[in-house]
């Protein structure tokens, strides 16, 4: 021993201290039995992603009702408006919600097929133009079934003031409408919602684990004599979200395995309003931020609790707090631009599931671009936050942190 | 690793620089002062004993020293450091409460120990097989922590706070633990560090230990230190001890004992007078005392214990419980 070199003053930095604990966690990790469940994970989440998808079906119908959009002559699209309201108050939904699209001027025209497309904001599922005496509605083959009855009511109703015998209308098959593009969108957003959420949880949950673990074996406080806490809270955050990273690997892997021996493919699913490369990229983005911010709350909260029953119980408000961000996130989807959508965007633990609901229905990137900012700014502070606690408190010892626990034991009783 | 403590001692002195120098620590835990105006001056090369029971302050002294936890009053200066992270990597720390992965190999235990304070992961395993062969274990470099018996896993991680050759070893009840073999065979370490130059610091609650091996010792007692300094210092609170037989058990010599003189058996017990002892042989002589031994003891460290501690210190320190408990 003697020979050896003696050490030398200074200290480790903050990065490379961190990378020591980060390199520990994601072998014990990878060579755990946790990180088997991890990765039967998408089995149990298969199950509740068909659940909320079941739950989230039911609150779009509800939120998004399909309209019909008018571009008539300017004077015809009063009349039929004044049409419609009574008959809507008398059949319900019978009877196409109405949205103006055009007052036409005389002898201008409208194309209807453009505006099945583009009029995604509003749920455009069908179109109607041409005149009150000679329509024309524009949608889908099954839209048109449905509708083709109620929209020739009300024009009659518009044309003869009461209703009165059906008008000629024309018909025009498309292949797919705003909303039913829309639908599929919906569709993809939650799938991705419900996924991002999954992992977040299931991390979160590994890594609060990890800390107890740690806490048992009395490893922190070696940990805590040779390098800032702050490099450990980092370590073992980044070290789970590497984990994570091999998990993914692994399950796109598995699942594009099944996809060529099956013959499916991304083709098969609803495509997302930014494409599938950019909703792959966006989604690792927003589960690396999720997984940081809900993270940093639960090491903080293990960093509080001296035993494993202390941690599963503070981390309960937490797990419900993060159910509740998800709702409000999967409520948002289905309201684009109302208040609660707006706020879910903005609420750090709720953005990165809001806007991986926005990236699969809105194509403008440069919202991702703020949001992510806006994120990682978040993410920052939490973690700073998070790490000041977590020193704080992990090596509390003395007849405080006795009392402290007691209280605990008497509040959760 | 020579086993001369004389050696280390003056190599311990030699520098006369500290090592540690901590001034007025305070800690408290929500109004419960655990240490109270701690001082410290830990000479660099010396093995230096914190000295206490259970509940005294000793571990949470070692914690603020290391920047584990940081102090509310007072300041400490680490290997010339005001903060002890900053040099990190030059110090070697044993918790009380063991800690180690139960998965890892000891190997890797080791080799992550040093890795926490700047030792490369390959140099860490290769190190650590070597101390582990060094220290008869090597038969274990490759089992799990948790394949280990408790005292096998604490030396393992002994050897992780040794393995970056540190200048500063704390040692947080080291020997707590261990049997009696290892216990001298970490004596043995211990010696050779200090031989090599390196500080180190530990706190027991054993007297024996300190009084074997320290240089210096720090008595600590509720969260203060009544005394600080060289081992023979504190022997030289309590005065030396005389142990008188005599063949006349009776006579006029008994008049010239000390006042505390108290017999027991055929032994008179007595403190050295100031006067020392010649006047005291003269008196014996002259009154036909028959002296058949006469023995001059200086105080051990358990007595200067019990004169600067306190008996309920002294209790405590004996039962192993807390200091509290014991009052």
């Amino acid at each position: 021993m003697s020979t050896e070199p003696r050490a030398q003053a200074g200290r480790l930095s903050k990065l490379a201290a961190a990378y020591v604990i980060a390199r520990r966690d994601f072998v014990a990790i990878l060579f755990s039995r946790s990180f088997i469940f991890f990765l039967l994970g998408p089995v149990f989440m298969a199950g509740v992603a068909s659940f909320s998808g079941g739950l989230g079906e039911q609150m779009r119908v509800a939120a998004r009702q399909p309209h019909l959009g008018v571009a008539l002559p300017a004077g015809e699209v009063d009349a039929l408006l004044a049409a419609q309201g009574p008959l809507s108050a008398q059949l319900g939904d019978a009877v196409p919600p109405v949205v103006v699209l055009r007052r036409l001027a005389p002898g201008e025209s409208f194309a209807a097929r453009p505006a099945l497309t583009q009029g995604r904001r509003d749920s455009i599922a069908a179109v109607l133009t041409g005149t009150l005496a000679h329509p024309v509605l524009t949608g889908t083959k099954q839209q048109l079934d449905e509708w083709r009855g109620p929209v020739g009511l009300v024009v009659a109703a518009a044309v003869h003031g009461v209703p009165g015998p059906l008008p000629e209308m024309a018909l025009q098959n498309t292949a797919s409408s705003a909303a039913s593009e829309h639908k599929d969108q919906l569709l993809t957003a939650q799938l991705s919602q419900t996924l991002l959420f999954l992992l977040t949880m299931l991390l979160a949950g590994m890594v609060l684990s990890n800390l107890v673990e740690e806490k048992g074996n009395k490893v922190i406080e070696i940990l805590a004599a040779a390098i800032p806490m702050d490099a450990v809270f980092f370590g073992k955050l980044f070290a789970m979200l590497g984990v994570s990273f091999v998990g993914i690997a692994v399950w796109g892997a598995v699942g594009g395995l099944f996809l060529a021996m099956t013959g499916g493919g991304l083709g098969a699913l609803p495509v997302p309003a930014v494409g599938w490369p950019m909703l792959i990229g966006l989604g690792i983005v927003y589960f690396a931020m999720a997984y940081l911010l809900l993270g940093s709350v639960f090491l903080a909260i293990g960093s509080l609790a001296a035993t494993v029953r202390e941690v599963q119980t503070l981390s309960m408000p937490a797990t419900m707090m993060q159910l509740g961000v998800f709702f409000l996130a999967s409520y948002a989807m289905t309201q684009p631009g109302s208040p609660a959508e707006t706020f879910a965007v903005v609420f750090p633990f709720s953005s990165p599931f809001a806007m991986l609901a926005r990236a699969a229905q809105q194509p403008d990137l440069g919202q991702h671009i703020l949001a992510i900012g806006w994120q990682a700014l978040c993410v920052l502070v939490m973690v700073r936050l998070g790490s000041q606690l977590f020193r704080r408190r992990v090596m509390k010892s003395g007849p405080a942190g006795t009392r402290k626990r007691r209280w605990f034991r008497r509040a959760w009783a | 690793m020579r086993m001369d403590i004389g050696d280390a001692r003056v190599a311990g002195n030699a520098s006369g620089r500290l090592a540690i120098e901590a001034r007025g620590l305070v800690k408290r835990f929500d109004g419960f002062t655990a240490v109270d105006g701690v001082d410290l001056s830990v000479p660099e090369g010396a093995i230096y004993g914190i000295l206490g029971p259970n509940g005294a302050g000793k571990t949470t002294t070692l914690r603020m020293l290391l920047g584990i936890i940081e102090p509310d009053a007072g300041y400490r200066r680490i290997l010339g450091a005001d903060r002890p992270h900053d040099v990190s990597r030059a110090i070697g720390y044993l918790p009380e409460e063991r800690g180690l992965y139960p998965a890892m190999k000891a190997t890797d235990a080791i080799a992550f120990i040093g890795a926490l304070r700047g030792l490369p992961q390959k140099e860490g395993r290769r190190r650590g097989r070597e101390l582990l062969e060094a220290h008869g274990l090597g038969y274990a470099a490759d089992r799990q922590i948790r394949q280990l018996s408790k005292g096998m896993a604490q030396q393992v991680q002994i050897l992780g706070t040794l393995v970056h050759r540190p200048r500063l070893v704390v040692l947080d009840e080291p020997f707590s633990g261990l049997d009696a073999l290892n216990q001298g065979k970490l004596e043995t370490v211990i010696r050779g560090l200090a031989e090599e130059g390196t500080t180190v610091i530990f706190s027991t609650h054993v007297i024996a230990h300190a009084e074997r091996l320290c240089d210096e010792v720090a008595i600590i007692a509720g969260g203060k230190v009544p005394f600080a300094g060289p081992v023979d210092v504190a022997r030289d609170r309590i005065p030396p001890q005389v142990r008188l037989e005599t063949c006349a058990s009776d006579g006029p010599w008994r008049a010239g004992l000390p006042q505390d003189a108290r017999r027991e058996g055929r032994y008179w017990n007595f403190t050295l007078p100031d006067s020392g002892i010649e006047p005291l042989l003269r008196t014996l002589i002259e009154g036909d005392a028959g002296i058949l031994s006469l023995s001059i003891e200086r105080a051990g460290l358990h007595d200067a214990f019990v004169a600067i501690a306190g008996e309920a210190a002294a209790r405590a320190l004996e039962v192993g419980k807390p200091e509290e408990s014991a009052k």
